[in-house]
C-alpha cells in the first residue's frame, strides 16, 4: 500500500484561480521523491494542500489510510508530517535552541528531555554550540538551514517535506544541506518529498521525480528517464535546465 | 445604477468584514479559556502592553490632567466656579481621558506592533509552520495578546488616573495658586467608585479592541512588504474607531438616562 495518495486533488482559490487541476500520485513508504515544476505550476500548494493548511476543493489526499478531509483524526494526520520550509520560518522570538525545543515539545512533554534532544538535533545538523542561544536573524542563511532543519528532524515525522531547499543559498551552501538532507532522509529511513525547480537537487536527492505543469502531475519517473521520457514539457523543462547549468 | 452597485458592492464587503472579525474576536475569545495555555508567552506580551506602554501613557495622562485644569480655570472664571476645577479634572480624567487616551496611544503603540508582528510570521510562513508543529496559531499568537492586552489595560488606566489627577494637582497647586489641602480634600470628597470603575472596565474592553484587530489584519495579512504595511495601518484605523465607539457605548451603559 502507498504511504501517500493523491487522488484527483482540485484546489481553486476564491476568485476563481484553479490552482491544482486533477492531480493524481501515489508516494511509496521510504521513498525520496522530488515534485519538480516551474514557479507558479502549484507545487508549494500541493504540498500545503497534502498537510492540510489550504482545504482541497475536490479528490482526496490519504495519507496511511486517514484522509486530509477528516478533522477528527487532523491531528494524527498532521503528526506524520514535518516539513523545512523555504524560507526555513523559523520563530524570531525564539533562539535557535528554543525553536527546536518548542518543535520537540509537541511530541514530548518532558521540558529537560525536550532540551537535550534540541542539543542532539543541532549537533546533529552540524551547528556548533556557540549559535544555540543566538536568534534566527542573527544567524547565516546556511546555519538557519540546518536549525530548521533540525526543528523538522525534532517533531519525529514519517514524512519529511522540503520545499525549496537550497533557494537563496550559495552553491556551496546549497551543496552540503543537500549533503545534509540525503543523510537525514537516509539515516530516519522515512518518507522524504522534496520540492524544486532546480534539477540538480533532484537527481541529486530523488528516487523518483514528478513533474508538476499547470496543476497537471505531467510525468513522473525514474530522474535519469527525464531526459528521453517522450514527453514535451518535461524533456523541454530538462533541457532548458541542463542549458543553464552548461551556461 | 451604477452607483447603486458600487454601494452595494462596498456595502457587502463591510458586512463581510465585520463577520469576518466577529468570528475571530468570538474564536481569540474562546482560545483564552481553553487549554493548552502558553504563559510564557502571555508573559512576554504582558511585560510589551503593560511595562513598555508605561511612559507613554503616564506621560499622555500627565499632559491630560494639565490641560483639562487649565481650560477649565478659562472657562470657569467667566461663572465664578473655580473651586469645581478639582472635580471635574477628577471626573475628566477617570471617565473619559484616561481610559480613551490610553486606548489610543497603546492602540498606536502595541495594535501596530502586533499587526506587524503576525503579518511578518504570515509571510514568513511562521503561522504555517506553527500549524505543521500541530499548535493551534489563534491559541499561541492571539489568546496570549488578548489576555495581556485585557489584563494590563486597566492596570494602565489606574496609573494613569492618578498621574492625570497629579497633573491637575500640579498646574492647579503652581500656576493657578490654588492651595494644597483644599484642592486635595476636594479631590477625596468627590471620589466616587464608578467614575474610577467605568474607566478600567472601558480600559478593558478597549485592550480586547485592540489586541483583536492587531491580531486579525496580522494574521489575514497580504504577502510582502505593502501587504504587511497594509495590514498595521487597517488595524491602527480600526482599533481607534472601534476604542471611540465602545467608548460611546460603555458611556451610555454606565451613565446612560
Amino acid at each position: 500500500m502507498s504511504k501517500i495518495v493523491f487522488n484527483d486533488v482540485y484546489k481553486t482559490f476564491e476568485g476563481g484561480l484553479n490552482v491544482l487541476n486533477g492531480v493524481n500520485l501515489r508516494i511509496e513508504d521510504g521513498e525520496s521523491h522530488i515534485i519538480l515544476g516551474q514557479s507558479g505550476c502549484g507545487k508549494s500548494v500541493l504540498i500545503k494542500c497534502l498537510l492540510g493548511i489550504f482545504e482541497i476543493t475536490s479528490g482526496d489526499i490519504i495519507v496511511d489510510g486517514l484522509s486530509v478531509k477528516n478533522e477528527d483524526k487532523r491531528k494524527e494526520y498532521v503528526k506524520k508530517f514535518s516539513i523545512l520550509f523555504q524560507g526555513n520560518a523559523l520563530f524570531d522570538s525564539m533562539t535557535i535552541l528554543e525553536n527546536v525545543e518548542f518543535g520537540a515539545m509537541q511530541v514530548n512533554k518532558d521540558k529537560t528531555a525536550c532540551r537535550k534532544i534540541a542539543r542532539q538535533k543541532l549537533s546533529a545538523v552540524g551547528l556548533a554550540e556557540r549559535v544555540f542561544n543566538l536568534y534566527p536573524a542573527e544567524i547565516s542563511g546556511g546555519m538557519q538551514k540546518r536549525a530548521a532543519l533540525a526543528r523538522a528532524i525534532s517533531l519525529e515525522p514519517e514524512v519529511l517535506l522540503f520545499d525549496e531547499p537550497t533557494s537563496g543559498l550559495d552553491p556551496l551552501t546549497g551543496g552540503v544541506i543537500c549533503n545534509l538532507l540525503r543523510d537525514t532522509v537516509r539515516s530516519m529511513n522515512i518518507t522524504a518529498i522534496t520540492i524544486t525547480h532546480d534539477l540538480k537537487v533532484a537527481e541529486f536527492l530523488a528516487d523518483r521525480v514528478s513533474v508538476l505543469n499547470k496543476g497537471l502531475l505531467a510525468w513522473t519517473g525514474h530522474a535519469v528517464d527525464m531526459k528521453d521520457c517522450g514527453n514535451e514539457f518535461v524533456e523541454h523543462f530538462y533541457e532548458a535546465s541542463n542549458i543553464i547549468m552548461r551556461k | 445604477m451604477n452607483v447603486l452597485a458600487t454601494l452595494g458592492k462596498y456595502s457587502l464587503a463591510t458586512l463581510r468584514e465585520i463577520g469576518s472579525v466577529s468570528i475571530f474576536a468570538i474564536r481569540g475569545l474562546i482560545s483564552c479559556f481553553t487549554p493548552p495555555f502558553y504563559f510564557k508567552e502571555i508573559w512576554r506580551n504582558i511585560v510589551v502592553v503593560g511595562f513598555y506602554s508605561l511612559p507613554i501613557v503616564a506621560l499622555t495622562a500627565m499632559f491630560a490632567g494639565m490641560i483639562i485644569a487649565l481650560q477649565c480655570y478659562v472657562g470657569f472664571t467667566r461663572f465664578n466656579a473655580e473651586g469645581a476645577i478639582a472635580t471635574v479634572v477628577l471626573i475628566c480624567i477617570t471617565r473619559e481621558l484616561a481610559p480613551v487616551f490610553a486606548g489610543l496611544m497603546v492602540t498606536g503603540r502595541v495594535g501596530s506592533s502586533i499587526a506587524a508582528e503576525i503579518g511578518s510570521m504570515r509571510v514568513s510562513d511562521q503561522i504555517d509552520a506553527l500549524t505543521t508543529l500541530g499548535v493551534d496559531p489563534m491559541k499561541f499568537l492571539v489568546a496570549p495578546r488578548i489576555i495581556a492586552s485585557v489584563l494590563m489595560m486597566p492596570f494602565l488606566v489606574f496609573i494613569a488616573d492618578i498621574i492625570g489627577v497629579m497633573g491637575g494637582f500640579l498646574i492647579s497647586t503652581t500656576v493657578l495658586e490654588f492651595s494644597v489641602g483644599s484642592y486635595l480634600a476636594q479631590t477625596v470628597q468627590n471620589l466616587e467608585m464608578i467614575d474610577v470603575i467605568s474607566g478600567l472596565v472601558k480600559a478593558a474592553f478597549f485592550g480586547f479592541c485592540m489586541a483583536c484587530f492587531g491580531c486579525y489584519h496580522g494574521f489575514y495579512s497580504d504577502l510582502g512588504a505593502k501587504g504587511v504595511g497594509n495590514a498595521t495601518t487597517s488595524a491602527v484605523v480600526a482599533s481607534c474607531i472601534g476604542v471611540l465607539a465602545l467608548d460611546y457605548l460603555l458611556t451610555a451603559v454606565f451613565f446612560g438616562k
